[in-house]
């Protein structure tokens, strides 16, 4: 555990400088808090009796310079805690972002997005919160302890022992109220998840809620999980809120024993003494005196206090703990793909080979997502994949692109291993439109600019051409700079489908991976973007994976996937007539003699 | 429809914290009072303990020398006036000041471990009924209203906005109660010590308010800020991680990376000024306080060493100064409440970004709950009716699958029963979400009893939305839908959607086990009725094969089943629901050819019989459809059966033999 802080903290870097000046200046801050009553007290003992002002003007001098000190210490902290603690938050967040943009999607999927997104926000932002409190407070109370402590002793000698046996009671308590509440804390959050789970679920089924008329049962579902979450919070705020008045009985009662024991010894060891020097009898306080008992209990109440705050940080920091380890998991976590020690910098060609290729997504699973492919494909050849849902047709595809390596086998882009490459250079080579496919946020012109950051406008519109949707551009007035809300949420899925597919010509690809890309393309517009990509861009291999046979009865080869294995290899007359699976689909696509 | 809008800084409504209060004091007047008591007490019962300090001090200070110096015991009685049969009175009686002291101590204790206690239960309490409250009110919206706003916004008032509201009320206003108190208290007991003192005390409050007003001011600004960025920022990763594979295929993460730290860059300048500023509001006003201090010090000791000066306090009026008296029952207990009165000023001072935060919480929270719910003023309900051989029914509590509409007339207080037959009829409707872009434009549909009606268009033709009207998700101009000869909007909304059951495209489960989400279409179905639905979703057998069969919890939104499994389970909802008319709105769009041949032939058994509207991108699934529409932008081109369209050679031909482009 402690690895892992020393890991997350490692974020800190440039900002360190400000993460350790800012407990120097918190120590000026808490020297002044630690002596100023100390002082006020002197000062306010000296104000009896004088006679003019002069005797107490260095008092205020005293007093306003540590203001002044206080004032300059506790603004400079203030400001180089909060460089410290944002820095350090931007900082890890960055370093997070960066490790998980090296991520196989192996590692992305070991993970699930969503936690994802909670490590980087919420975790964070637990992490930061922490930080700032110890850079501020981990110096300031120790420090308030031991000065108190010191002075407890240096004004009531022995009587300062009582609050040294109070300190461990205090500790004892309130790590026993911490103790409970936190295990009860625990269950709070698990039940405010499935709260937001609940709404979140409500909220995006709302649909579904409205038609089937289920708003009060929704209603119900939500009173009952809130209300049990709502009584968890009460049971653990009940402890909590023992944990004031038990510190406080705690300090009462020190306090009480401090003054009623200082009372009795003043009582004892005072008194009368005759000064022969003077002629004149004086009174003698003894070892205590009053003012030195209000000093005593004043130091009392900060040591007690101090040990508070001490232990409230230490549950501050042990309730980041959770957070903490959750970043660290994502820090430690080793991407499962790397790029080898001296890669291949350029594919020629676009020719693919599969050698007895097995692949699971995980070790342990005991089913093979696809297994023993063997089928080679020349460079600029047209692949059709077909299969049901599950058969493995995805899982194949990404294999080229080596988003995931082979469990068995290899697979041989224009003759080497995927291995061998650059992964850059590969995946700059093997365009994949992806099934879940995403536009992100910015302008048409910017989302085709991942596929090649230099593109010009003419390349642009000649790949949106190709894509067969240059509609879109007709229709919005700004053209390339039309907006693209997140997830590319106002284009039909059709437009966004084409859309992806001329982000993905722009990288000039060798090898272009369709995988169900035009599902939600009709058949016409279909067949004109296959004809494009045949008519102008012949060099290229292109691998469709396709629901519709239309989509791919053209092409050279078809492979036909079952359950993960290779049913058939063939050009479309041929499965027809030899293969059943695919003669089913077919059938199943041209009821009643369409298509 | 309109783009949902982004969540970014409002300012909160004028009078959100009134109402705030209001409804806190409406819920729990009991529990508001005592602890509004119990903190009242507490802190007279804290002044109380610390004048009673000062005085066990006091007595010490006189009384010892005094008994040094004189051993009588008489005169230690004629000191301390209060008597007991002890030998040694000073120290029973200083005993007895002990013990007093620990009693107000006890009191003190438990008075605010009463009102810690209460608020707090008082929060989470108030924390449940709102949140229930927004809830339950969320259901009654408009589904115009989630078409608005984001998820994630909606979601942020149940989590971020919510914990606002508990720090506000558990927090922040008992704490700014009691600093306030406190503060008033010590004006108070300042003013009858001296009023000149007490104007330098409230000269130095005068500066901690600027101080809190310009500082806490910019703090709350760039707090506000910050928000805006966290919002950027969380965005931003969500949106990366989303695509986390697409930046991946396209090697884009050095340029998504930049793209991020501009935004991280960005949180970080605010969060940091925002933090800067709310880190120091708090020393400087500490700081004032000393200040103030040694002024009231520097006034004092000049009044009391000023011979013959005069002393104004609102209970002694105008008094000549007795030097030895001014000093310990004047400016010793003034000074210290001038500590107190500034550390509380700057307690107070500290909740203000709360305040401001908590504010805009319940703003947004209170925003939910007065958007005005989804308008019904249906009158005509549905019920169950059991049918006689003579062709009559009467009403009846038993499922008897048929259905009647049950018409009160208000005019003269008689019911007529319309049976429920299914034929439904849209006669002529404009329509749009957004009163600007038209959707739909003089569509008619005729769907009698149990035909199957199937609407074919590109996206954005208009088809969902038709359906959407049918359901009243939206609504439009009376008479312009007819249900059985009922226009829909006299139907009561609930009992019209009872009547409809629906299959979306965008598959929503719910947390909980298979059979639940199944049941979800009916509540009070049966085992065998599930399983019996199930089969008709062809879903039976991969159920099955799940580990705990129909007991297999589904967590979150089923990510344990793929998009078809997911699109089977809720046919087999629908199927359950059992609705005399259907709406099927790519039903099966995630489910390969070979599978939809499987299902195909439930959904006929589902349709069979009954009104269905079957919206569908491949053309072969609505071939048997006994009515087809062929939309294009909001209007109906082309209608007719398979067979007819295919021999009007128009559009759904073109369609048909992919001559034409549907999209």
């Amino acid at each position: 555990m402690f690895k892992t802080m020393l890991k997350v903290l490692k974020s800190v870097r440039e900002y360190k400088i400000y993460a350790i000046i800012t407990p120097l200046f918190m120590i000026g801050e808490a020297a002044v808090e630690c002596v100023l009553p100390f002082v006020m007290s002197q000062f306010v003992d000296r104000i009896e009796g004088v006679k003019s002002i002069e005797p107490l003007v260095p008092f205020f001098i005293i007093i306003i310079a540590m203001t002044i000190v206080s004032i300059v210490c506790g603004i400079l902290g203030g400001r180089f805690a909060s460089y410290a603690s944002c820095g350090f938050a931007k900082n890890l967040r960055q370093d997070l972002y960066k490790k998980v943009e090296s991520f196989s999607f192996e590692n992305i999927d070991h993970f699930h997005a969503s936690s994802l997104v909670t490590r980087m926000t919420t975790d964070v932002n637990n992490a930061q919160m922490s930080f700032a409190m110890a850079i501020r407070i981990v110096i300031r109370a120790p420090l308030m302890l031991i000065f108190s402590a010191v002075m407890a002793f240096v004004t009531g000698g022995h009587m300062a022992w009582i609050f040294v046996t109070a300190i461990p009671i205090i500790g004892l308590i309130f790590f026993f109220v911490a103790h409970f509440a936190m295990g009860i804390f625990k269950r709070v959050f698990k039940r405010y998840d499935a709260l937001n789970e609940s709404v979140q679920e409500n909220v995006a089924g709302m649909r579904v809620v409205k038609s089937f008329v289920r708003e009060e049962y929704e209603d119900n579902k939500f009173s009952t999980t809130s209300s049990s979450l709502s009584k968890e919070f009460i049971k653990a705020e009940k402890i909590v809120a023992l944990m004031t008045p038990t510190m406080n009985t705690t300090i009462h009662v020190v306090y009480l024993i401090t003054m009623y024991l200082a009372a009795l010894l003043i009582f004892q060891t005072s008194k009368y003494v005759f000064d022969a020097e003077k002629d004149k009898w004086f009174f003698d306080w003894g070892t205590l005196s009053v003012s030195k008992m209000s000093a005593l209990l004043t130091y009392g109440i900060q040591i007690l206090m101090s040990i508070m705050m001490i232990s409230m940080i230490v549950t501050m920091l042990i309730l980041s703990l959770e957070s903490i380890r959750r970043i660290g998991e994502v820090l430690d976590e080793e991407p499962t793909i790397k790029n080898p020690e001296q890669p291949l910098e350029e594919v020629e060609n676009g020719s693919v080979v599969f050698d007895n290729v097995s692949f699971k997504y995980k070790k342990e699973a005991e089913r093979y997502a696809v297994s023993n492919l063997n089928f080679s494909i020349k460079s600029g050849e047209f692949i059709g994949i077909i299969g049901s849902t599950g058969s493995g047709k995805s899982t194949l595809v990404n294999l080229i692109s080596r988003l995931y390596d082979t469990t068995e086998g290899r697979v041989l882009v224009s003759g080497h291993n995927v291995k061998e490459y650059d992964l850059k250079a590969l995946r700059d080579s093997v365009a994949v439109v992806l099934q879940k496919n995403f536009l992100f946020s910015g302008t048409i012109r910017s989302n085709m600019q991942w596929g090649n950051k230099e593109a010009t406008d003419e390349e642009i519109i000649r790949a949106i051409e190709i894509a067969q949707i240059p509609d879109v551009l007709k229709h919005y007035p700004e053209g390339l700079d039309h907006v693209v809300e997140q997830g590319g949420a106002n284009f039909s899925g059709g437009q966004k489908q084409r859309l992806c597919i001329a982000r993905a010509i722009l990288k000039q690809p060798k090898i272009l991976i369709l995988d169900d890309s035009t599902s939600a393309v009709d058949t016409k517009t279909d067949k004109l973007i296959r004809r494009a990509l045949k008519n102008d861009l012949p060099k290229m291999t292109k691998i469709v994976i396709a629901q519709r046979i239309s989509s791919i009865e053209e092409a050279d080869q078809i492979i036909v996937l079952d359950n993960g294995e290779i049913n058939a290899i063939g050009k479309h007359d041929e499965l027809l007539k030899n293969n059943e699976i695919y003669r089913e689909v077919y059938q199943s696509q041209t009821q009643k003699g369409g298509n | 429809m309109p783009a949902p809008r982004i969540r970014s800084y409002v300012k909160p409504k004028k009078g959100t914290i009134k109402r705030l209060i209001k409804s806190l004091w409406k819920n729990f007047k009991f529990e508001l009072i005592l602890s509004l008591v119990t903190l009242i007490l507490s802190i007279a019962v804290n002044l109380c303990g610390s004048i009673f300090a000062s005085l066990i001090t006091e007595v010490l200070t006189k009384a010892i020398p005094a008994k040094n110096a004189n051993p009588d015991v008489s005169i230690l009685k004629d000191l301390f006036e209060v008597n007991l049969f002890s030998f040694i009175p000073f120290k029973t009686n200083l005993t007895i000041l002990t013990i007093s002291l620990a009693a107000i101590y006890g009191v003190g204790v438990i008075c605010s471990w009463t009102w810690n206690r209460t608020m707090a239960i008082v929060t989470q309490k108030y924390l449940n009924l709102f949140r229930i409250k927004m809830f339950s009110h969320m259901q009654k919206l408009p589904i115009k209203y989630f078409d608005t706003h984001q998820n994630g916004a909606i979601m942020s008032l149940y989590t971020n906005d919510i914990d606002t509201i508990r720090q506000f009320v558990s927090q922040s206003l008992p704490n700014m109660f009691a600093c306030g108190l406190t503060v008033i208290g010590c004006v108070v007991v300042m003013l009858s010590l001296s009023v000149w003192m007490t104007l330098v005390v409230l000269f130095g409050t005068v500066a901690m308010f600027f101080n809190t007003k310009i500082i806490g001011g910019r703090a709350s600004k760039f707090f506000v800020k910050q928000q805006v960025s966290v919002g950027k920022v969380e965005g931003s990763i969500e949106e990366s991680i989303t695509g986390l594979k697409v930046i991946k295929v396209f090697t884009h993460e050095e340029e998504s990376l930049k793209d991020f730290e501009v935004l991280n860059n960005e949180w970080c300048e605010n969060a940091t000024i925002a933090n800067i500023h709310g880190n120091i509001m708090a020393p400087i006003n500490g700081n004032i306080g000393n200040f103030v201090y040694v002024f009231v010090a520097i006034l004092g000791c000049i009044l009391y060493i000023t011979p013959n000066a005069v002393n104004l306090s609102i209970t002694g009026g105008i008094q000549t100064i007795d030097a030895a008296a001014f000093y310990s029952k004047l400016l010793v207990p003034f000074l210290m409440l001038s500590r107190m009165f500034s550390q509380n000023i700057n307690n107070f001072s500290q909740q203000v970004t709360f305040v401001v935060m908590g504010t805009a919480g319940a703003s947004r929270c209170f925003d939910i709950i007065d958007e005005p719910v989804e308008a019904d003023n249906g009158y005509v309900t549905l019920v169950n009716i059991k049918k006689h051989p003579d062709g009559t029914f009467e009403e009846t509590n038993e499922r008897t699958r048929d259905y009647a509409w049950k018409h009160p007339h208000k005019a003269d207080g008689t019911v007529t029963y319309t049976e429920l037959k299914g034929d439904i009829v849209i006669d002529n409707i404009d329509f749009s979400y957004d009163g600007k872009k038209t959707v739909l434009k003089g569509v008619s549909v005729y769907a009698h009893p149990g035909q199957q009606i199937a609407l074919v268009g590109a996206t954005g033709a208009g088809k969902t939305t038709i359906t959407n009207l049918i359901n009243r998700f939206y609504d439009i101009a009376d008479g312009k839908i007819r249900y059985d000869g009922i226009n829909i909007n006299k139907i009561k909304k609930d009992d019209l959607r009872h009547s409809l059951g629906v299959i979306l495209q965008d598959v929503n489960l719910f947390t909980g086990t298979v059979m639940d989400n199944i049941r979800y279409g009916r509540l009070d179905a049966t085992d065998e009725e599930v399983y019996e639905a199930a089969k008709i979703a062809n879903a039976y057998d991969f159920i099955m094969r799940l580990p705990q069969g129909f007991n297999t919890m589904l967590s979150g939104n089923g990510d344990n089943l793929s998009q078809g499994q997911r699109q089977l389970i809720s046919i087999a909802r629908a199927a359950v629901a059992d609705a005399p008319v259907m709406i099927l709105d790519e039903a099966t769009s995630s489910i390969d050819t070979r599978t939809e041949r499987l299902v195909q032939k439930g959904m006929d058994q589902l349709m069979k019989g009954r009104t269905t509207f079957v919206i569908a991108h491949r053309l072969s699934t609505i071939q048997n459809a006994d009515y087809i529409l062929v939309l294009d932008k909001g209007q109906i081109i082309e209608r007719g059966n398979h067979e007819s369209l295919i021999e009007q050679k128009g559009y759904y031909y073109q369609l048909y033999t992919g001559a034409f482009e549907l999209e």
